[in-house]
């Protein structure tokens, strides 16, 4: 019989362990699983792994796959350590592409001449801006009648897919594009700028960075950071620290809406280049995992962000080159979590064999 | 603290990846790096064929008949191609990194089978011209990019003039996804049909936002049968409808399959389409080397659409009526819209006599008379 | 007349169809939070019961078959979520969303194989006698077993809460987990058990939406609805009675927004669509505007961890 006990302190050993070993777990699943649909299991854990980082086109496709999550899961990781569920990053970043996408679509309806330097600021600012009102709904909600945000913030999400499919079907829809859904392609100079040449990788990938690192020294380095997260999970001592848990809730929900605006915005005007119905592809709910398989740091959420665009794009090219289901990504996904939430424990409880 | 633990991490991190790096150098070359010089080989290499589908394969719909035609290339060209699919690729950015694998997995041609993977398409097309490029549904071409699709509303067309034999409450339903020109030919076509045969029909449309959702197709399609429509059509991807009208004693069709299982007191026909006469063409004219930029729209004519399996509880007089109408659009291919035609509003929108060409059907954005309400998110 | 007044008639009937598997799943959750314990995992068990639901009864032909294999494939998937929030001490959101994750992928893998198979049909008879009825028997007497079972599942489990010795101790150990253990009562044990039947009603759910109301199997196809029904707990403020009442609010405005589009009523389709989702929010937020009451009626404990001896 096993049990488990409180340790005095975290383990540190096991914080650093946790994610490799829930790693190394939903490997040996792979694996496993690989073998049971009569695949080489090697070659599978190849395909799944590897190829996603060799060669430069993979690298930077890896990067621009990475990119939103970052920018989603380094503001959820914040929301969800002041203990605020905002479960719709999803919604936030499409309005972030609505507003990034409208702007965009502004200078290409008007032919107003801009420098692509000069754009991709007000892009940014207006994605996060985009983000900020959507995730104020939910925060003001939360603040003014206490409603429950996670439910508040996942319907958003539905509302926000639902008003975006109206604008492309509706007033933005392109006069020339004999009906489609969709827009007018931007003019050339609203894309995000390039980091390759040739390549789709974008600017927007060394601000996902940036953003992590500047949330990295907030969270850890200043005062007010720190109180956010003392905020959350104990409101009697933030109060007492001089922090309320309203102004977590809305410094939370408005950083973490920011950011997934911005991570919308630079998606549209990105590899998009248009606005379509399609906008939505579900960034905001795996930056969930990423954000929790990144044990809620910002630098964890790059590093997860990669783990989990290792593990889709390694998905696509298991199905062509292996032909498994595309279904299987999910599956090794669901599988990493669980693992690292239960693997999670051991940071703050030590097993001890025998009855009590 | 969490600081320290960090570092630790990004180094372990680190390790791991050099290590991982460390394996892929070390992997000796394989046939599939991306090195696509066929030219060398002794015997001729297989022609490796791509398909990029946007639902699983097994949808029993849209992606499915897809996956059908992909079957029959195989069954027919054997060890002179080699097929490769993707499913469930999201329409988006997603599109293009799967389209450039398949290039550079040595695939000569590839087909893309939703709209929405134009532009990703259009894109890799440039970077490679020496790949052919196939988009269904599409309008964009290149020189190595062409488009592909159904006269699908020849089906429907033909449906409508079953279901207007059919109906005893003069009202029929149609189920929509989304208000586009593809879904609006087919509602009006549907109409169209219906009124043929039987000038008092009136069409109620109910749009639910998204091709597939078994339970919210289930839902319309109560509800249309609710308002006293007997008589069902669908422009979404599963058996749903029909099953409701199974459940309900009416009537309606399949869509994209064959359906006639799902429903065997309800079916009236299914509204097949048939991919495999156009992926062995296309196939054909990249073996034959006569590929050549084309915007193909097959149909009834070509075998490309049919409705098929209808019952023998049809009564004769009717079953004539749709065969009647089906010779009509084997001699007139597309000749469903024909004027004089009004849109809903009473405004004529094709003189008498004349047969609206492809920008007519292209941008279709209107109702026919006989289509109850407004059109959803029009101007 | 006539005509319109069968109309409502059935819009009735179809939104008891439409209300039942949130119904259904809504009650579930309930049972589960009255013990303290939010499982956001509902779309991923639904899931799960959903395909294997759909298995059951295309392989035995028999829908109670499914149903049941449907309630067993939610409680076990509730059971991972259980062990790892009561006995890994994990925090609950976090693994209720990695279910719902893992649900969603997992239920599509193994379901690949069901998609586009076809089930025996059974006849729905109603209520013999009440079916006839003028009005009421095509509004309310003509609707599948699962829907008067739904019903009386609310009734027993108000009965269970308010009139059981175990319904108390249930109740308690939501609300003071900690007196409930003082007084040597197993609470993780408990709360496993309402975490299991809340898993089952989940699956039912997902059992009815693939077997009776699609009647089909293909994956995404929750789409949603268990986010709903985990929205209803919060309506109904965690009465048995509210949550059934919640649910067919939410399938009344569902139809009634197709109906609304049938009948040609001029609103862009998008902001139908968007109807279910708004009056959700706009109902939560009416519910839960005085925290007071909010407070006297939530389960004290809710989404906490318990450490027993702690």
């Amino acid at each position: 019989m096993i049990r488990l006990e409180a340790r005095p302190a975290p383990s540190r050993t096991w914080s650093v362990l946790s994610p490799v070993v829930a790693i190394a777990i939903t490997v040996v699943v792979a694996a496993t699983l690989f073998a049971l649909l009569g695949k080489d299991p090697v070659r599978g854990l190849e395909v799944f792994l590897v190829k996603p980082w060799s060669g430069t086109r993979a690298l930077t496709e890896l990067g621009l796959k990475a990119t939103p999550l970052i920018l989603c899961a380094v503001g959820l990781g914040l929301a969800f350590r002041a203990n605020v569920w905002n479960i719709g990053a999803e919604g936030q970043f499409l309005v972030g592409g609505i507003l990034g996408g409208g702007l965009a679509l502004v200078v290409t309806a008007n032919q107003i001449p801009v420098n692509r330097w000069a754009f991709f600021p007000l892009l940014v600012l207006a994605g996060a801006l985009g983000g900020m009102i959507w995730a104020g709904i939910a925060a003001f909600l939360r603040d003014r009648f206490n409603a429950n945000e996670i439910l508040v913030s996942l319907m958003l999400v539905y509302v926000a897919d639902l008003f975006l499919s109206w604008l492309v079907f509706g007033p933005w829809k392109d006069p020339r594009g004999f009906n489609f859904p969709q827009t007018m392609n931007f003019a050339a100079e609203t894309a995000v700028p390039r980091l390759v040449p040739g390549m789709r990788l974008h600017w927007g990938f060394l601000l996902a960075l940036l953003a992590a690192a500047g949330m990295w020294i907030f969270v850890h380095r200043t005062y007010r950071g720190m109180q956010l997260l003392v905020g959350g999970p104990a409101p009697a001592a933030a109060r007492y620290a001089g922090f309320s848990s309203r102004q977590a809730l809305w410094t939370t929900f408005l950083l973490s809406g920011a950011l997934a605006g911005v991570a919308g915005a630079l998606e549209v005007a990105g590899p998009m280049g248009q606005l379509t119905p399609h906008v939505s592809q579900g960034y905001g709910f795996a930056a969930i995992i990423v954000a929790f398989v990144g044990r809620l740091d910002p630098l964890g959420a790059v590093l997860a962000a990669l783990v989990l665009a290792t593990f889709s794009i390694g998905g696509e090219l298991a199905q062509s080159r292996l032909g498994l289901p595309s279904a299987i990504t999910g599956v090794f996904q669901g599988v990493l979590l669980l693992s690292l939430l239960a693997c999670d424990t051991l940071i703050q409880y030590r097993p001890r064999w025998g009855r009590r | 603290m969490h600081g320290r633990t960090w570092m630790q991490s990004l180094t372990l991190a680190a390790v791991l990846a050099a290590g991982l790096a460390g394996c892929a150098k070390s992997e000796p070359p394989k046939a599939a790096a991306p090195a696509p010089a066929p030219a060398a080989a002794a015997k001729p290499e297989p022609l490796k064929i791509g398909f990029i589908y946007v639902g699983p394969v097994a949808d029993a719909g849209w992606t499915f008949a897809h996956d059908l035609g992909r079957k029959a290339v195989e069954a027919r060209f054997g060890d002179k191609v080699k097929t490769t699919f993707i499913e469930s690729v999201k329409e988006g950015p997603d599109a293009e990194r799967v389209i450039r694998d398949l290039v550079a997995q040595g695939n000569k041609l590839i087909f893309a089978t939703s709209f929405g993977f134009g532009d990703s398409m259009e894109k890799v097309a440039k970077d490679h011209p020496e790949v052919l490029f196939e988009h269904a549904t599409g309008y964009k071409t290149a020189p190595n990019l062409r488009n592909y699709e159904g006269r699908f509303y020849e089906n429907a067309y033909l449906a409508g003039v079953l279901a207007g034999m059919v109906t005893k409450s003069n009202v029929i339903g149609f189920v929509g996804s989304f208000p586009i020109p593809e879904v609006l030919r087919n509602i009006n076509a549907f109409t169209l049909g219906a009124r043929s045969t039987n000038p008092k029909v009136k069409t109620k449309v109910v749009w639910i936002s998204t091709w597939v959702d078994p339970p919210k197709e289930a839902e319309a399609a109560q509800s249309l049968i609710n308002q006293g429509a007997d008589v069902l059509l669908q422009n979404t991807d599963s058996t749903a409808v029909l099953q409701t009208a199974e459940k309900n004693g009416k009537f309606a069709f399949g869509w994209d399959s064959d359906m006639s299982a799902f429903a065997p007191k309800a079916h009236l026909g299914s509204c097949a389409i048939i991919w495999a006469p156009y992926y062995l063409k296309a196939v054909n004219d990249v073996l034959e080397k006569t590929w050549k930029v084309e915007n193909t729209k097959w149909g009834t004519k070509e075998g490309l659409t049919e409705v098929v399996k209808i019952p023998d509880s049809v009564p004769a007089a009717a079953r004539a009526k749709v065969e009647e109408a089906r010779a009509f659009l084997v001699a007139n291919p597309g000749a469903v819209f024909r004027g004089p035609i009004q849109d809903n509003t009473g405004k004529e929108v094709l003189a008498a006599g004349v047969v609206g060409d492809d920008k007519f059907k292209g941008e279709m954005g209107f109702y026919v008379q006989g289509v109850d309400g407004k059109l959803p998110a029009g101007k | 007349m006539g005509a319109k007044v069968n109309e409502i008639a059935l819009l009735l009937a179809a939104t008891l169809a439409a209300g039942t598997p949130l119904a259904l799943a809504g009650l579930g959750l309930l049972v589960n939070e009255r013990a303290g314990v939010v499982n956001l995992g509902a779309e991923g068990m639904m899931a799960i019961a959903a395909v294997t639901g759909f298995a059951a009864a295309f392989l035995t032909g028999n829908e109670w078959v499914g149903f049941a294999a449907g309630a067993a494939a939610g409680a076990a998937a509730a059971s991972i979520f259980g062990w790892l929030s009561l006995w890994l001490y994990t925090n609950q959101y976090a693994t209720g969303l990695a279910l719902s994750l893992f649900g969603a992928g997992f239920s599509a893998f193994v379901g690949s194989g069901y998609v586009g198979k076809n089930l025996e049909r059974s006849v729905v008879a109603g209520i013999p006698g009440l079916r006839d009825l003028p009005f009421l028997g095509p509004a309310l007497f003509r609707q599948h077993p699962l829907v008067y079972l739904a019903i009386a599942l609310m009734a027993a489990i108000a009965w269970f809460f308010y009139r059981t010795r175990s319904g108390l101790v249930l109740r308690s150990v939501g609300e003071s987990p900690d007196s409930a253990h003082a007084l040597g009562y197993p609470v993780r044990r408990i709360r496993m058990a309402a975490v299991l039947a809340g898993g089952a009603l989940c699956g039912v759910s997902g059992a009815y939406l693939s077997i009776v109301y699609a009647p089909m199997w293909v994956e995404g196809m929750i789409a949603g609805r268990g986010w709903i029904a985990l929205a209803l707990t919060v309506f109904a403020t965690w009465r048995p009675a509210r949550v059934l009442l919640g649910a067919y609010l939410f399938g009344g405005v569902t139809m009634l927004q197709l109906h609304l589009q049938g009948m040609g009523v001029q609103v862009p389709l998008q902001f139908m669509s968007m109807l279910p989702y708004l009056s959700t929010v706009v109902v939560l937020v009416v519910i839960s505007r005085d925290p007071l009451w909010i407070r006297l009626n939530m389960p004290a404990s809710l989404g906490k961890t318990f450490h027993p001896g702690s």
